[in-house]
């Protein structure tokens, strides 16, 4: 009754393109965004942006990342932890040697930085495939912790090899550093999660992302059709690796503020990220946003529930989060492959006959 | 957090049954879970147990009761992130995550919100620095303590005189197991011994390379710097190269119990440094009757009188101490962080205080001032007795070389401070 297309008149092309052809969604999406942008910044403290809010925000960046590689153009990568290291310590090096540049240039720059790497780690994709290559992005994983824990240059020779970030401002506001304001630490994720997913949309859907997603549902017939494996595959690596690395660079300097590289950004991040794509849905921006919210929150709301209102040892809620997570990742692999996009998909469907449907 | 804090403080109203803010909170980072949590089990136990027996038996400290404050941090950086954002809003007096990646987490954090950072043996070495990290505290020693005793300890056997010797460091690849080095390094120099280093990525299931680079190169003497399943899987790869167990020595984080048993009479011999002394003392019999026997053991009891145990249990005994210290300096029973913190930096630990606690003989003596955060930095080594199935004490507390150890901490201070905009100075 309300979610349809009906009466909706598209009179321009634009129109009949955009992102959400259907005014109810559009309404939601403004609201949306007035609620995280005018809403939330004045009633966020510590504890929700710490525990919360501003993971969430990044793991959306990487989640993204992950889903342009691997949910658009089908190209499996075990990576994700190395590059977003790449990212944390581009940040560090750039944060510590140009200390008055906005902090917003650094995040950028890191990005950059990360998706020249990135491209780099791809070149093995021209060649090989699928298994073979989840493998080739694992040693990706493997060699830039390895590499970031043994050159003292990028930790800034520190005793402990840990790389924490100082006080940096955007605008003369620290965003990073004890000090900061949690509402200061949420709005600048929040600032590169709307960008990052506005990129991310109008990528996807121009003909870069057609390109890859012809490259990803068969190689062969889309060289036939005309489609630069090259270029294709090169450009879903660098892209990917550069929301990577911005999350990498929020990750470090704004969420935790100081890092160790092993266990921060090992191969458990790698497959963190990966779970969130999967669960969440391969080939959809939105679903990078409910894996991402899913996998961060379902732990805090494991402990909130448990902990501080059934009153059950901390250790039996830890084993039992394991055993949760475990459980529905296998439940949405046999239920529901393609994540919560799809029930998010479905649940539209259905959602434009209601109440008369046939 | 407004709703969590609110569901939190009913909860223990309702379970406690009494006025939710008359209380001391201490919030526990514990592990329990994870690779590290053969370890963190039994120094949490004792932590838990004998703030319960002081609960127990004398109704909290000066009056007031104690409230633990249990979070599951795994050993994990994120997760300790999380579990100090979710405790702090209850006024808590003091943290102690027993993780030096959680400690270097929470370094500025705590001194931003005004809350003191206890490191018992862990941590930033540097922080016994107090004019520059006036809320972190690593009493009663540091890790540069530890490397120091340890070649010290080796200095007394080998007639003062390591020259030519080859020492091969193998260590938890993190800011913990990196710690050492640079006072290890200092200490090469000065004795004129070669220091090898072979980091074991974390958690260190895997050592095999690592032993078998041992094996060629045939070091005098091996130090490991490890932690949770490192400990376990290094005993036994020297025991399988054949590397004599008492040149092997750990750190006072790496001999324990649940380090040695896993390779049973392979394990003969081994050495580990330790800051607490382990006897059968009579405060373990008050905690077995008045708390684990009245069912409110934090764990299944197993633990007590281990070596982690008894660990947690001094550590929580330095807590209390500073607690009780705070009250006294701040004239009422009930205190707020920034009192504890000053309760902290004026304990005193005498031998007479000690014995008076039921535990006497184990700790050195120390005091803690502005100035020095660290304590006396003593440790002693002790030799696992496969046979009988304990730790043996075998030597006293030795002192370490602290005219090599003070100028790096004043190096490193002030390398912080100057990176961090801070002007050193007491509170």
């Amino acid at each position: 009754m309300l979610y349809r297309e009906a009466g909706d008149f598209k009179t321009t092309y634009a129109a009949d393109s955009q992102t959400f052809p259907i005014a109810f969604d559009r309404w939601r999406y403004w609201a949306v965004l007035a609620v995280a942008w005018l809403v939330i910044p004045f009633v966020i403290d510590d504890y929700w942006a710490n525990a919360i809010l501003v993971p969430f925000l990044i793991y959306s960046i990487a989640a993204i990342g992950l889903n342009i590689l691997t949910g658009y153009c089908g190209q499996v990568s075990l990576g994700t932890g190395g590059f977003m290291a790449v990212g944390a310590y581009s940040v560090y090096k750039l944060m510590t040697a140009f200390p008055d540049v906005s902090m917003l240039i650094h995040v950028v720059l890191a990005g950059f930085i990360t998706a020249a790497v990135g491209a780099a780690f791809g070149l093995p994709s021209l060649r090989i495939k699928g298994f073979y290559l989840a493998v080739a992005t694992l040693a990706a994983q493997f060699f830039l912790v390895w590499l970031f824990n043994k050159v003292p240059w990028f930790y800034n020779y520190s005793a402990s090899g840990q790389i924490s970030a100082p006080e940096r401002f955007v605008g003369g506001i620290a965003v990073t550093g004890a000090g900061t304001a949690p509402a200061a630490q949420y709005l600048i994720c929040l600032f590169f999660v709307t960008l990052c997913a506005l990129l991310a949309r109008n990528l996807t859907r121009g003909s870069v992302g057609r390109k890859w997603m012809a490259i990803r549902d068969m190689d062969i017939a889309a060289e036939i059709i005309g489609v630069n494996p090259l270029t294709a595959k090169l450009s879903a690596f660098a892209v990917s690796s550069f929301f990577i690395g911005i999350a990498g660079a929020l990750f470090f300097a704004v969420y935790l503020g100081a890092v160790e590289v092993g266990e921060a950004f090992g191969i458990q991040k790698s497959f963190l990220v990966l779970f969130m794509c999967i669960i969440g849905g391969l080939g959809s921006i939105f679903g990078s946003f409910a894996g991402a919210a899913f996998l961060v929150l379902l732990p805090v709301a494991l402990k909130v529930l448990g902990v501080d209102l059934l009153g059950w040892p901390s250790s039996t809620v830890a084993h039992l989060q394991l055993v949760a997570v475990g459980a529905l990742i296998m439940f949405f692999l046999i239920k529901e492959p393609h994540g919560l996009a799809q029930l998010w998909r479905i649940a539209k469907e259905k959602l434009r006959l209601w109440p008369f449907p046939y | 957090m407004k709703t969590k804090t609110f569901v939190t403080a009913a909860m223990a109203g309702l379970l406690a049954g009494s006025a939710a803010w008359a209380e001391l909170v201490v919030p526990d980072l514990s592990y329990r879970t994870g690779p590290y949590a053969a370890n963190g089990t039994p120094f949490s136990d004792g932590y838990q147990d004998y703030l319960n027996l002081l609960n127990a038996r004398d109704g909290g400290i000066g009056g007031e009761m104690i409230r633990i404050n249990e979070c599951e941090t795994a050993y994990n950086t994120e997760k300790g992130v999380e579990c100090y954002e979710a405790t702090k809003g209850d006024s808590p007096l003091i943290y102690e995550p027993l993780s030096t990646g959680i400690t270097y987490q929470l370094i500025p954090k705590v001194s931003a919100d005004g809350i003191p950072m206890h490191t018992l043996g862990y941590g930033r070495t540097s922080a016994a620095a107090g004019e520059t990290f006036p809320w972190i505290f690593n009493y009663p020693a540091t890790y540069w303590d530890a490397a120091s005793v340890a070649i010290n300890y080796l200095l007394s056997e080998n007639n003062d005189d390591l020259s030519g010797k080859k020492i091969a460091l193998i260590y938890h690849n993190s800011a913990y197991g990196k710690e050492p080095i640079r006072t290890l390094e200092a200490l090469a120099s000065k004795h004129g011994f070669t220091l090898s280093q072979l980091p074991v990525d974390p958690p260190g299931q895997e050592q095999k390379s690592q032993w078998l680079q041992i094996r060629r190169e045939r070091p005098d003497y091996v130090i490991m710097w490890g932690w949770g399943v490192q400990n376990q899987v290094a005993i036994q790869e020297a025991a399988n190269v054949g590397f004599p167990m008492d040149h092997f020595i750990g750190n006072w984080w790496a001999g324990a119990e649940p380090d040695v048993m896993p390779a049973g009479m392979a394990a003969d011999g081994y050495k580990a440094l330790n800051m607490n002394r382990v006897q059968d003392y009579p405060v373990l019999k008050e905690i077995q009757a008045q708390v684990i026997d009245a069912g409110n053991g934090a764990g299944d009891g197993s633990n007590v009188g281990q070596v982690l145990y008894i660990r947690g249990m001094y550590n929580a005994m330095l807590t209390a101490e500073a607690i009780a210290k705070a009250q006294e300096l701040a004239g009422t029973s009930q205190i707020t962080a920034a009192q504890m913190r000053a309760g902290m930096e004026a304990l005193e630990i005498t031998n007479a205080r000690m014995a008076e606690l039921g535990m006497e003989g184990i700790g050195p003596e120390f005091k803690v001032s502005c100035q020095n955060h660290s304590g006396s930095g003593e440790g002693l080594v002790q030799q696992w007795n496969a046979a009988e199935k304990k730790w043996v004490p075998l030597t006293d507390f030795i002192t370490p070389d602290k005219s090599v150890i003070d100028p790096l901490i004043a190096e490193d201070a002030a390398a912080y401070a100057a990176e961090n905009n801070i002007t050193p100075g007491c509170l």
